[in-house]
């Protein structure tokens, strides 16, 4: 009746195959209980968000065991980088948490400032642009990933509550960078283009919208007797095994880890700003959506901080080594149609060396470790993806918890599959 | 039909009695009729349940919703019903097949039974309006009801796949848990009202006050169940789409998955319906002496419709919360049912009965 439970011979990046399966067998002979009952969840399925597949080993309704599987979305991106000009890469940096891409293009363009040694001359101006960016990416992606959460545990209003608001992100991205998901606003050593007029007041207008729809989240969500039971202890990721794992970013804060990249390894203009960085106590499903909601509050506050403190003046560096020169002076001038002509053709000129740099994205530590022989492209590179990180501790997670608690937890730890599986 | 005039009901009243089938004709022949005018609304109104349903959802949500067939979309049922039956009807190769085809039917026909002892109006002429008249009536419906599990069952069975499998495995667990808390929670109301047949629980509320007065926790309890029994959000564990892609019905396509869709309707209005009559008065409204069983044909068609309209309210009810509440997790659904449905319902019931037993001293 059952398919037959060898046909499901999975194996991992080492060539084990699952072992698993094997043991369940035994188990089974010996204590005479009755098989285990595998069950394929994913690549696609309404709630693994993507293309992640858990197989699962369950006893009844409990789980035994929890294998993840990721890969279905890699795409190599950090061999294509290889292949092309720093400035080219830009677009691909997108793709990676496709939730926040504004956050992937900043910490991207640092990464690679911070190996020409360029980073801390970029404009005032500039920097608190990528920051108001950075912080919207974070709104974005949490709201998303909240209204993804709730609807995993069966609330599918809320989803579409956060989905309006994020709607009007994307109306703010396309009017700031001609784009509405994928961006690619940053240059290697400043933006794209300067805020286009208007924008400062549109954006304020939205912070007011958007904080009247966190109270309403929370409203639906934070006492709800349903929401509380399905998430509050399920999922519990103590303290140090967060750490052992190399979790970041609220799912650690969540276990009560006070470690934000913007703190305790600031970039950008975010010593100059006031904010607060959310932790949790318990560590669990329901902890992880507190911070997730306390974080786009602050996040609505640094914007609010950027938005008044914005000085004037250039986005980008003056240096026609490294940025684009205006294009009536090149049609104009000998100097600057030979820089935009390197450019184009050789791409940034960054010195042999090597760097890393991780940057607080919206699901954790992103980062870019970049290895240079110099010339316009990269040697080698590596993206520390949080998400791929982040899942790793699942079968920790999943194990002894029910069935249902799957779908609750993998909305708690709210990853994206682009980023994961790059 | 021209029921309200007595001098052509009593010549078809002969007409039947002498010719066609004897003595009996005209009860069957009014039965039938019956029959064919409750299925004639039910289906449609199953249908602009759904349409209903997704209106509302579309309001809470900040959408438009289905606007386009026809006048602000109310033809949308048509081309719902038209696109289940001519979409392909799927079987897969893995799945018992007598099962498979049994199943559907099985998750509708009960909640269509449940209607027979229903009344749903007072009087059109000289007819009831219900189509039977059982003196067991909550007992029929309780068993009625309790059948339908078996379709869900049968259909997670049957489709020999694991996602189904765990809906049907989840749908038997939750119905024990509730069918016995509802069972429980409508004892009281019977104990008050001193019999079994749904007619007369009216009567009694006709000439008292609502039983939902009487018996506030009764009703609480009765409306819970009912969500679990009609497995809709929060109680839908047999479907969870985000966990169990949609459960029993996963492996299902066609007019056999709008089948187990209309059962789910189907019960939910029978639910509505049952919970109208136990505790809202069924057809009666406490004013302008629709009270009293209707006289005149056009008062027995305003009972009728007072009938429908509170079962709107509820039907309202069930999607609404739908909307707006995540989904329990199993464990906590059986423990809410178990643990503190079942206390309290048989809570419920000494209390009744040593306030009867106090009053009857």
């Amino acid at each position: 009746m059952a398919p037959e439970i060898k046909d499901l011979e999975v194996k991992d990046a080492a060539g084990r195959t699952l072992d698993g399966i094997e043991s369940a067998e035994v188990q089974g002979q010996e204590e005479m209980m009755g098989e285990k009952l595998i069950l394929n969840m994913g690549p696609s399925h309404p709630s693994t968000h993507g293309v992640l597949r858990i197989i699962l080993e369950l006893d009844g309704e409990i789980i035994t065991k929890a294998s993840p599987d990721v890969g279905y979305l890699h795409r190599g991106d950090e061999k294509i980088a290889e292949n092309m000009t720093y400035n080219q890469f830009v677009p691909y940096t997108d793709r990676l948490d496709y939730l926040a891409p504004l956050a992937n293009n900043v910490a991207y363009a640092l990464a690679v400032e911070k190996l020409m040694g360029i980073d801390k001359q970029l404009p005032e101006r500039g920097q608190y642009i990528r920051v108001i960016c950075c912080e919207l990416a974070r709104i974005s992606a949490h709201l998303l990933g909240l209204g993804a959460f709730a609807m995993d545990v069966g609330a599918l209003t809320v989803f579409l509550h956060t989905f309006t608001e994020r709607e009007k992100i994307y109306n703010l991205c396309e009017s700031l960078t001609g784009a509405r998901f994928t961006t690619s606003f940053t240059r290697i050593g400043g933006i794209a283009r300067d805020l286009p007029d208007g924008w400062v007041d549109q954006c304020r207008k939205f912070l007011e919208e958007v904080e009247f729809n966190f109270d309403e989240t929370e409203t639906l969500l934070t006492r709800n007797r349903i929401f509380v039971d399905r998430t509050q202890g399920v999922g519990i990721l103590p303290r140090d095994i967060a750490i052992d794992y190399g979790i970041t970013g609220p799912n650690l804060r969540g276990s009560g880890v006070e470690h934000d990249l913007r703190k305790s390894n600031p970039y950008l203009v975010y010593p100059e700003l006031d904010f607060e960085v959310p932790v949790g106590t318990k560590g669990d499903s329901y902890d992880r959506y507190l911070v997730r909601m306390e974080e786009m509050r602050q996040s609505a506050k640094i914007i609010r901080q950027c938005l008044d403190k914005l000085p004037g003046g250039p986005v980008s560096i003056d240096d026609g080594k490294t940025v684009l020169p205006p294009k009536d002076k090149v049609l104009s001038s000998m100097e600057e149609l030979i820089h935009q002509f390197m450019l184009v053709t050789q791409g940034v000129n960054v010195p042999s060396g090597e760097v890393y740099f991780g940057a607080e994205n919206p699901k954790g530590e992103l980062g870019f470790y970049i290895h240079s022989i110099g010339g316009g492209t990269p040697n080698r590179m590596k993206i520390r993806a949080p998400s791929f990180v982040n899942l790793s501790v699942l079968p920790y997670l999943l194990k002894g918890e029910m069935m249902s608690d799957v779908v609750a937890i993998l909305g708690s730890i709210d990853f994206v599959m682009g980023e994961s599986d790059r | 039909m021209v029921f309200h005039d007595p001098t052509i009901a009593a010549v078809m009243h002969d007409t039947v009695q002498n010719s066609l089938l004897g003595p009996w004709g005209p009860f069957l022949m009014f039965s039938a009729l019956k029959v064919v005018m409750a299925i004639g609304i039910l289906l449609p109104m199953i249908a602009y349940s759904v349409m209903l349903e997704r209106r509302v959802s579309a309001a809470i949500q900040d959408r438009v919703g289905p606007n386009r067939v026809g006048p602000f979309g109310l033809l949308q049922p048509m081309a719902d019903g038209l696109k289940s039956i001519l979409k392909e009807d799927f079987t897969p190769l893995h799945v018992r097949k007598a099962y498979f085809i049994l199943a559907p039917a099985l998750s509708v026909i009960p909640a269509f039974l449940t209607i027979a002892v229903i009344p749903f109006g007072s009087k059109l002429g000289n007819q009831s309006m219900v189509i039977a008249d059982l003196n067991v009536g909550i007992l029929y419906t309780f068993s009625v009801v309790s059948l339908g599990v078996y379709g869900i069952v049968i259909a997670g069975y049957a489709s020999n796949s694991k996602y189904p499998f765990f809906g049907g495995v989840r749908a038997s667990a939750q119905m024990i848990s509730y069918e016995i808390a509802m069972g429980m929670a409508a004892v009281p109301v019977f104990m008050l009202v001193g019999e079994l047949n749904l007619g007369k629980v009216i009567e009694y509320q006709a000439n008292g006050a609502w039983l939902i007065f009487k018996q506030p926790i009764a009703f609480v309890i009765f409306l819970v169940s009912a969500f679990a029994e009609t497995n809709r959000l929060p109680f839908d564990m047999p479907e969870s789409e985000t966990e169990l892609v949609s459960g029993y019905n996963t492996e299902y396509s066609s007019m056999k998955f709008a089948l187990f869709f209309m059962g789910e309707y189907a019960a939910m209005i029978s639910v509505s319906a049952l919970m109208v009559v136990l505790f809202f008065g069924g057809w009666t409204l406490p004013f302008f002496g629709l009270n009293e069983t209707a006289s005149t044909f056009g008062g027995g068609l305003i009972h009728i419709l007072v009938f429908l309209a509170k079962v709107a309210v509820f039907m309202g009810l069930f999607i609404w919360i739908r909307w707006m509440l995540p989904r329990f997790r199993y464990d906590q659904l059986m423990d809410l049912g178990w643990k503190t449905f079942l206390p309290l319902a048989l809570a419920n019931i000494i209390i009744t009965a040593t306030i009867l037993w106090i009053q009857h001293l």
